[in-house]
């Protein structure tokens, strides 16, 4: 085992604004957002201080795609979650910097959120060509 | 008063190794606000997990860049047997451990070389890479490709190095120190690199913490945070201590990469006096199930990666967060006030590696 | 303290400029790779029997083998010298030589005919060669 990794489920939006700026005030910094689909969204935020590491996670339901943005605590969080709004497709209120989807310029809008979980035949045959 | 007018650097520009645009607002010469946009070379990598199987996944992470694409390949082996609970043998940890610090001998050296080239010194930034040219021979000798190595496997790695191929290596970066000694000095001393280099982009010790920097910009401005130190392949059993320079501009991190090409020759020499005999892999069967975020050190900062197996051959999410990705926040902080003459040599001291950062 | 920097600039001047270049002069010299370069492929076609393990291992799909055709294809330019198929060869005819292969306008598909070994208990004729 390289290092321990602890991973708290957080209910609601706002234990979560709750709980990051706790984080804030006694000194992590942000490591990274990342988001998953599975049957859901899950929105993970990782913070790390003196190589501890603390991991809060979070889910949003895929009906109603929409989250509360972390960036009037951490200010650099503007950019990780542009990124989510451009890839998954996900509504972030309360940004700092929103580039309204052309943070990344591509053409599709928000591809992973069809990342389909099995493989087909016709997608191996696809890619022998 | 004077009007606000916008100026577009990039994605084409003389001095940038790869597309990145920044709009600049500039008000007589001096820099107002800078706002980034990526996605010129966004190619969708990490969908490529339901396609492929999790071991030939390693292929794609290598290919993901190519300055760093040792440790990418690194990161992702490490974390799947971590999830699959494999011990790999000892001698498969400490020959990547002595590819990595190859790596990072040989990106900081291109760095140092790019620099000199955004600072109109073209002649070090040729001297430079033809230092380099000696551990890319190493490279080819040892793995077989210049580039990208295909060296790591879940499991461990598919070559080994002898013992008298590693005493070679030894002598051979020895040389190469000698070599490197006076082009490192003309960094450390020339008048008109001081000049250009020296408060310029000033990140102060609070924002640098705050706004989330990674690597030499974070350790350039006086925080000590290598994620060496938390002891993955065989790091444990060496012995060394972070890099730190306090002056907080552009060349206290030009400083920090020069003292950490000689931190890695000495780490080099530690590993191949203490590398144990051994196999070099380990049989995996099986398919990971369950999740792990694998944090390691590359040249250009701190990369986490995060990886979902529900126990089938494909993944469920592989996610990479590069060290450019976290350093464009302080970049826009360290672009607000600076003279536009200075802005190519800012956005080059966090060392830009933009395919890592959009896969 | 001023002429010491005007001799040092002179004394690198003079080794560069009459010392040996740091290029090859490559159309002229051939370059010399080394044991471990991983160029391309090679195939001893006596050795074949069609097993097809090589295919289902390549992680590009750059091998195909034609088994009524008796047919070994590779498309070069796909190949990413995993050495997948080396390894996993039971006859062990397939090689990794240290020469890269050539660059092409046109992509192509290489083609090996191959001649199975003769079954154990059948002729006394040596197989013919390709």
């Amino acid at each position: 085992m390289i290092e321990k990794q602890e991973t708290v489920v957080i209910a609601s939006q706002d234990e979560l604004l709750k709980k990051v700026a706790e984080m804030s005030s006694s000194g992590f910094r942000l490591v990274l957002i990342s988001c998953t689909k599975l049957n859901h969204f899950q929105i993970d935020y990782t913070f790390d201080k003196n190589y501890e590491f603390k991991n809060l996670r979070f889910y949003v339901p895929v009906e109603k795609p929409e989250m509360k943005s972390i960036s009037s605590v951490f200010m650099s969080a503007f950019t990780y979650e542009n990124e989510i709004h451009d890839l998954f497709g996900i509504e972030v209120h309360g940004l700092n910097i929103n580039y309204g989807g052309k943070f990344y310029r591509i053409n599709i809008k928000a591809p992973f959120s069809t990342l389909k979980k099995t493989v087909t035949s016709a997608a191996v045959e696809e890619g022998k060509k | 008063m004077p009007k606000r007018t916008i100026i577009p650097f990039g994605p084409q520009h003389p001095v940038l190794p790869e597309p990145i645009h920044l709009d600049l607002a500039i008000r007589d010469e001096k820099v107002v606000e800078a706002i980034p946009s990526l996605g010129f070379i966004h190619r969708g990598l990490e969908l490529l997990v339901d396609k492929k199987d999790f071991n030939d996944m390693a292929f794609v992470a290598e290919r993901i860049c190519g300055i760093c694409s040792f440790i990418h390949g690194q990161g992702y082996c490490q974390g799947i047997e971590e999830i699959m609970n494999v011990q790999i043998p000892d001698r498969a940890k400490y020959l990547r451990t002595i590819w990595a610090e190859l790596s990072r001998i040989h990106s900081h050296i291109l760095w140092l070389g790019l620099a000199a080239d955004a600072a109109g010194f073209e002649s070090l930034f040729m001297h430079s890479w033809r230092v380099r040219e000696k551990i890319l021979d190493i490279f080819e000798e040892t793995t077989g490709g210049r580039v990208i190595f295909g060296v790591n496997k879940v499991g461990g790695v598919k070559k080994n190095i002898e013992n008298d191929v590693l005493e070679r290596i030894v002598r051979t970066l020895k040389d190469m120190e000698a070599e490197f000694k006076p082009l490192a000095n003309v960094f450390i001393d020339d008048y008109s690199i001081k000049h250009r280099f020296s408060n310029v982009g000033m990140l102060s010790k609070e924002d640098a913490y705050k706004l989330g920097a990674v690597g030499p910009v974070l350790r350039g401005s006086g925080v000590s945070i290598d994620m060496r130190k938390i002891g993955y392949a065989a790091y444990k059993e060496l012995n060394f201590e972070p890099i730190v320079e306090n002056s907080c501009d552009c060349y206290a991190r030009t400083i920090v990469r020069v003292r950490e090409v000689y931190q890695s020759v000495d780490l080099i020499k530690q590993a191949v006096d203490k590398i144990p005999e051994g196999p070099t892999d380990q049989k995996v069967t099986g398919f990971p199930n369950g999740e792990f975020f694998s944090r390691l050190e590359q040249p250009r900062g701190e990369v986490v990666y995060y990886m979902r197996g529900n126990g089938t051959k494909n993944l469920d999410r592989y996610r990479v967060r590069t060290p450019t990705f976290a350093n464009i926040a302080p970049l826009v902080k360290m672009l607000e006030g600076c003279d536009l003459a200075d802005v190519p040599v800012i956005i080059l001291t966090i060392d830009p590696c933009i395919s890592c950062t959009e896969r | 303290m001023a002429i010491n920097p005007f001799v040092k600039m002179t004394s690198t001047v003079i080794k560069h400029l009459l010392g040996p270049t740091a290029c090859k002069m490559y159309p002229v010299e051939k370059p010399v790779f080394f044991a471990n370069t991983r160029g391309h492929i090679g195939i001893e076609t006596n050795k074949c029997i069609l097993c097809t393990l090589c295919a289902k291992k390549c992680p590009t799909y750059a091998i195909q083998v034609d088994k009524p055709g008796k047919a070994w294809k590779i498309e070069r330019t796909k190949c990413i010298m995993c050495l997948a198929c080396v390894a996993s060869c039971p006859k062990k005819c397939l090689t990794s030589e240290n020469q890269y292969s050539a660059p092409v306008t046109v992509k192509v598909v290489e083609t090996f005919n191959i001649e199975p070994p003769p079954p154990p208990k059948a002729t006394e004729t040596c197989p013919g060669k390709e």
